[in-house]
């Protein structure tokens, strides 16, 4: 492995807030960068392969595993019955076999595991169980599952004010449904697990995953072991995107439990359709409200009803649902507002944290509505967006959530001010509206929507980190964290906030890779909150070593501790100046310790999830994003020309790190809300199959979808919180900035159809053409009456 | 022929392979048996792009005499690289270890995020840039990076920063491949007998040729009738990789040069079916304009490469986009088998879904494509949920010709997503020939194709969606053919750019 180190020598005064590249970007640019796959395989791995069902909803009558047993290459091939102790792989609720065990309940479920030779032996080996079903009635859509009360998990009312009353005394009122498609994350790494045999009944796994600990627990309760007894190690994936949070887990138990049996090393590593198939996707909401407002558009009550397919079980759904009431208000203050979530159970592949996590569909749901308002009353939905903004003022009234929580760092109105300028919304908006009256087949359409985003796990108890740093004598240092790599870039804001603190240059500290017998009880690299979590952690250890080496320098040489700065790959005091590593070695002769770990838990929250009030959130993060759309009305392909994004970050750790999120985030939301559709099988032989499993014909957006005009700017800002050097959390809420690129479609579609576009998301051509409406007299198949 | 083993060059010098299936795709040569790891496997399809390598060609007209281009290595066959270079993401560090300039920008523009598609990425960058550099400051356009990367997915970036570094790398010191040394190997293997390949030991014997000439083609093809065509491997290596089909043996046509030759006269364009969809639609669009937006969009760069477009054809797919276009413009189909030749009409090769008028032993050996008629008008609509590499709900051709009173004098209307074969519109072409080009006319072929249609419903497209979506085509044409209004969403900028 030629391993290749960034060239970063120059000595820096402050690692923090600089464009520093990824760490690993030479690696990635030269295939030097090990994912799991990549690892040099020890003699006599196997590899393994799930057989799957074929029927959405059914009863196990024979399984005869015969011909999978005597394929070339197989050494061992096992059900459900050979799990020694916990079929589950769920992570909240024990509802989700490893392995289906006599009850199949989505089309693609993993029933058995072979493990050969060879991974194509394995994949071949699978195919030729013969399983016979009794076929039993299966719900596939939301709307099935609302008619048939299936839950995953009861339903949940969040209420604040009356909304009865509002709705009753408000003078105006409207009802509208929405709906928006579900996403599968096509992460570019499918999911892998490489697990070896250690001594002692231990066990090492490789797991591409954002929760190390959690595939610890799980690969231990399925052994019936402890958890000392498993340790997980994650180095990098190739993308996550939330999609490796919990279901990572059913590929590294599988993989486990062929070490368990065989003693030999196994890797599992999905193929790429089979990863679409049976791992979870972000939830599809399903929209009913009823909405009162005043003549100007201020909405005054809510009831708003969400119904979320979850799939045969309910893995994160019900915190995904959680966030998606937490965010039904967006920007937005709700006076009086009652919402039901409905967490549907279907007979599909069981949904699953996706970026946003639940987020970016509540805020779906108020952005839908408002526009729905805006449009009912013929005003430009900027103006009525701007008029329902949580206040920005300290003795402004309207700053409570639903929930609860005070909104007190409000920039939403400051911000969209700013972009409403720098994107010429106004000029361009006038422009587009006459553009649309003399184009008869191109229309146009603008919209400037603003986010704002919760940061925090909802849970309290997860909000917590644990880091290490190891000064070694000759001055370099390692840290490890309970953070994964999954190309966010959190090892290289670590790597900056470590060598911040000791004043070093940023080759002088490397990260390890995350592992749980390095850093215990993690939790997921989620909810935004790695660099949050794991980067206050890394700096409290950090500053213990510091002031270790603080007071040795500080008495050999007379100065004092508050006199003395690290920077420069040194430690000064006026004229007294020794480098880094001579004080390192020093202190490690003086029998100073110089490692120590560092522990952060998130202030000031609480979450009472019963009454679903509390803080939940330690501070937002916002965003206003501007998009132009062009649409056919003849095809209703469309096309994004330019976007204008401006996103707080407060003080960013990393520029070029928090834009390449912010525009990896919008893209991936226009992906979500335009041509990224799944398509289960509505009838016949393979009712409830996903025919969308893989790129061929699930389109994640390509280079030519990126807008020809990208503007992306940082907005000038400081957390109000004690976050890790003022910044904020950018993982998560740039996705939403997509939501004017739908809104722009729906702005041109009604342009199209001469009213409200009934537009539903995905906004695929064919959704464009719908919406616009057939029979219109403005498309030419209206012509033919 | 006597067997022999795969010989290609390969990190620096002429690698032989034997001793493996000839079903082994590139990807899992280059990741199993030679740990070469940075190239990886997105999705085993060619349709992300991680498993992007290049291939090096002997070709008189290229720079240096070495052609370049990239191809999925998740889909190709290793005995395909018998005779051809091979390069992989570990070949593109300059010699002294540092990166090359298309690596760095990426580096400097922080253009990786997870970095898994990187080395794909990077594959693709390399290739156009040892294709297109000249100078510096000559930068490509963010269509032509945008073109080049039609077939390379990434999900963290949102591509501006690699569109970006695809830009930068074009400022920095020129660092370009020494191809001699290259060109010779393959010269030498040239010299090599035509390759015949078993892996020795399988239990159903199975066989690679790969004849040098359309006759040797024949020849094998007469006495091995159940053999396996394969050019492109496009589709069949979704068989072999999906399917896990066996394929028995196989005839690989991409070693016959005869095979692959462009030739024109007065009349038409002869396409040999083992030219590439790259050269062929090169050729196609120099002839007719009218070509270019149907050959960005169909499939993707290195998709383009390696299939033919003799390939499309003989797949003979119901989505397959290169078939309306050629079926109006009259393209004629020659079929040989043996020694015997015979040509029909494109559209008589289809018979119902994936049942041709093909024989056993029977192969396309080429199309000829009628050249551009001045008096006619040609045009062909792609419509699908993304604008590159993704595959039609609906493609569309349309061929009319008109005489000086504005009427139709013939029209040929086809369409692929809309039955079980690509297939012409006769009630359609029935209700505008003869007839002034009117909206009046335009309306009635609209009506006529819902007489003929009953497309699917499928992951792509309702039927409904199909068919207003064909029948608005037909308005699209009728305003292309009367107004000057923009109709295509591909053509708009923004309304004030900043």
């Amino acid at each position: 492995m030629n391993a290749v180190e960034p060239k970063i020598s120059a000595p820096q005064e402050k690692a923090v807030g600089l464009s520093i590249t990824h760490e690993s970007a030479a690696l990635h640019v030269s295939g030097a960068a090990s994912y799991i796959d990549d690892l040099l395989e020890m003699q006599g791995t196997l590899h393994a392969a799930f057989g799957m069902s074929t029927c959405a909803h059914g009863r196990i009558l024979s399984l005869n595993l015969d011909a999978v047993r005597m394929a070339a290459g197989v050494v061992s091939v096992l059900t459900a019955q050979d799990i020694p102790g916990l079929n589950d792989c769920g992570p909240i609720i024990h509802d989700d076999p490893i392995l289906a065990d006599g009850l199949v309940q989505f089309y693609g479920q993993p029933i058995f595991i072979v493990f050969a030779e060879s991974h194509d032996a394995a994949r071949r080996a699978a195919r030729l169980a013969k399983i016979e079903y009794e076929a039993l009635p299966a719900l596939l859509t939301t709307a099935e599952a609302v008619a048939a009360e299936s839950w995953v998990l009861p339903p949940v009312d969040m209420h604040k004010g009356d909304a009865e009353a509002a709705l009753a005394a408000a003078p105006l009122r409207l009802k509208g449904h929405a709906r928006h498609g579900g996403q599968e994350h096509f992460y570019l790494e499918g999911q892998i697990a490489y697990a070896l045999p250690r001594d002692q009944d231990t066990m090492h796994v490789h797991s591409s995953t954002q929760h190390p600990t959690e595939m610890q627990h799980m690969v231990a309760h399925m052994l019936g072991w402890h958890s000392h007894q498993v340790s997980v190690e994650c180095r990098r994936m190739g993308g996550g995107f939330g999609g490796k949070e919990s279901q990572s887990a059913q590929i590294a138990c599988a993989a486990a439990l062929g070490v368990w049996k065989t003693g030999r090393p196994v890797k599992l590593r999905l193929d790429r359709d089979d990863d679409m198939t049976f791992t979870g996707k972000r939830h599809d909401f399903d929209f009913e409200w009823e909405a009162g407002f005043d003549q100007e558009g201020r909405i005054l009550g809510l009831r708003l009803q969400m119904a979320s397919r979850c799939g045969f079980s309910a893995d994160l759904s019900g915190p995904v649902n959680d966030r998606a009431l937490c965010h039904i208000d967006n920007c937005y203050y709700l006076d009086a507002v009652a919402v039901r979530s409905l967490r549907c159970k279907t007979h599909t592949v069981s949904n699953t944290a996706f970026r946003g996590f639940g987020g970016p569909q509540g805020m779906f749901a108020i952005e839908y509505i408002i526009d729905d308002i805006a449009r009912h009353l013929g005003r430009d939905p900027l103006d009525v967006r701007c008029l329902n903004l949580y206040g920005d003022s300290a003795g402004d009234m309207r700053v409570m959530t639903p929930y609860g929580a005070k909104v007190e760092d409000n920039v939403a109105p400051a911000m969209i001010e700013e972009l409403a300028a720098s994107s010429d919304y106004a000029t361009r908006r006038a422009a587009i509206i006459a553009f649309n009256k003399t184009s008869p087949v191109i229309k146009r359409g603008i919209a400037l929507t603003p986010l704002k985003f919760g940061i925090s796990f909802n849970a309290t108890l997860y909000n917590q980190a644990g880091a290490v740093v190891h000064v070694y004598s000759d001055g370099t240092v390692l840290v490890s964290h309970g953070g994964t790599e999954m190309g966010q870039g959190l090892y290289t804001k670590i790597q900056q906030v470590v060598a911040h603190e000791l004043g070093l240059s940023i080759g002088t500290v490397r990260l390890s890779s995350t592992d749980t017998s390095r850093v215990p009880n993690t939790s997921a690299t989620a909810a935004s909150s790695g660099a949050d979590l794991n980067g206050k952690a890394a700096q409290a250890a950090a500053i213990k070593i510091k002031q270790r080496l603080t007071a040795l320098f500080a008495q050999r040489h007379g100065v004092p501790a508050d006199s003395v700065v690290f920077a420069d790959d040194c430690v000064h005091s006026g004229s007294v100046r020794v480098s880094f590593a001579e004080l390192v070695i020093e202190a490690y002769r003086a029998r100073v310790q110089l490692w120590d770990s560092g522990f952060y838990s998130t202030p000031k929250i609480h979450w009472n999830k019963e009454t679903l009030q509390g803080k939940p959130f330690f501070y937002y993060a916002y965003g206003a994003s501007c998009s132009e759309v062009a649409i056919d009305t003849l095809t209703g392909e469309s096309k994004v020309l330019r976007v204008d994004i401006l996103h707080d970050v407060g003080k960013s750790l990393n520029p070029a790190i928090d834009i390449g999120q912010i525009e990896g985030g919008f893209i991936q939301g226009m992906g979500w809300l335009t041509t990224e559709e799944l398509w289960f099988r509505p009838e016949g032989a393979q009712l409830g199959r996903n025919m969308t499993h893989a790129p061929s014909t699930y389109k994640i957006p390509a280079a030519s979808d990126c807008p020809p005009v990208m503007n992306v700017r940082l907005f000038d800002n400081a957390n109000v919180e004690e976050t890790i050097h003022k910044s904020k959390a950018v993982g998560e809420p740039p996705l939403m900035l997509a939501f004017s690129v739908f809104f722009a479609l729906r702005d041109a579609c009604s342009a199209a159809r001469g009213s409200v576009a009934p537009l539903q998301a995905p906004a695929t051509a064919e959704a464009i053409l719908r919406a616009i409406g057939d029979m219109s007299e403005n498309t030419a198949t209206g012509r033919l009456g | 022929m006597t067997q022999r083993a795969i010989r290609f060059w390969h990190r620096g010098k002429i690698v032989e392979v034997s001793g493996v299936s000839p079903q082994r795709t590139v990807l899992q040569w280059l990741r199993e048996d030679q740990h070469c790891t940075g190239t990886k496997e997105g999705c085993g399809e060619g349709d992300c792009g991680a498993c992007t390598v290049v291939l090096g060609s002997r070709d008189d007209d290229a720079p240096g005499g070495l052609r370049l281009e990239a191809v999925n290595s998740c889909i190709q066959l290793i005995p395909t690289l018998d005779g051809k270079a091979l390069f992989s993401v570990e070949d593109v560090k300059q010699p002294n270890g540092t990166l090359h300039p298309v690596q760095q920008a990426m580096v400097e523009c922080h253009g990786s995020q997870c970095g898994f598609c990187t080395p794909g990425f990077i594959m693709s960058l390399w290739a156009h840039y040892e294709n297109k550099y000249e100078k510096r400051d000559a930068a490509p356009t963010r269509e032509q990076i945008t073109d080049t990367l039609s077939g390379n997915l990434c999900r963290c970036t949102g591509y501006r920063p690699i569109i970006d570094a695809a830009q930068a790398a074009w400022q920095k010191p020129c660092v370009k491949m020494s191809r001699a040394p290259v060109r010779t190997a393959l010269d030498e293997l040239a010299a090599l007998p035509a390759l015949e390949y078993a892996d020795g030991n399988s239990v159903n014997s199975q066989t690679f040729f790969a004849p040098r000439s359309t006759s040797e083609l024949a020849e094998i093809y007469s006495a091995r009738p159940a053999a396996r065509i394969l050019a492109g491997s496009t589709d069949i290596g979704l068989w072999v990789t999906k399917q896990l089909r066996e394929l028995g043996d196989i005839i690989y046509v991409g070693a016959a040069s005869d095979f692959a030759q462009i030739t024109t006269n007065d009349e038409w364009i002869e396409i040999g079916a083992g030219v590439s969809l790259t050269d062929a639609f090169a050729a196609l669009t120099a002839d007719e304009p009218q070509w270019t937006e149907l050959a960005e969009r169909f499939a993707s760069v290195p998709i383009r490469n390696a299939g033919t477009l003799g390939g499309n054809v003989a797949n003979g797919s119901p989505i397959g986009d290169s078939m309306p276009a050629l079926i109006v413009l009259g393209t004629q189909v020659v079929l040989q088998k043996g020694e015997r030749i015979r040509e029909m009409p494109l559209e008589d090769l289809y018979l119902g879904y994936q049942k041709s008028a093909m024989e056993q032993g029977e192969f396309v050996r080429a199309l000829r494509v009628p050249c551009r008629d001045p008096k006619a008008m040609f045009r062909t609509w792609k419509i699908s949920k993304r604008r590159d590499q993704d595959i039609s709900a609906v493609c569309a051709a349309f061929a009319l010709t008109l005489d000086v009173a504005g009427t139709v004098t013939t029209a040929r209307i086809a369409f692929g997503g809309m039955a079980a074969t690509p297939k012409r519109a006769a009630a359609a072409e029935a209700a505008l020939t003869g007839r002034i080009l009117s909206d009046e006319s335009i309306c009635d072929a609209m009506r006529a194709l819902a007489s003929e249609y009953q497309p699917l419903a499928d992951m792509r497209a309702s039927a409904a969606y199909r068919m207003q979506v064909a029948q608005n085509l037909l308005w699209r044409l009728w305003l292309d053919y009367s107004s000057s209004d923009v109709l295509r969403v591909h053509d708009v900028t923004a309304e004030v750019t900043a």
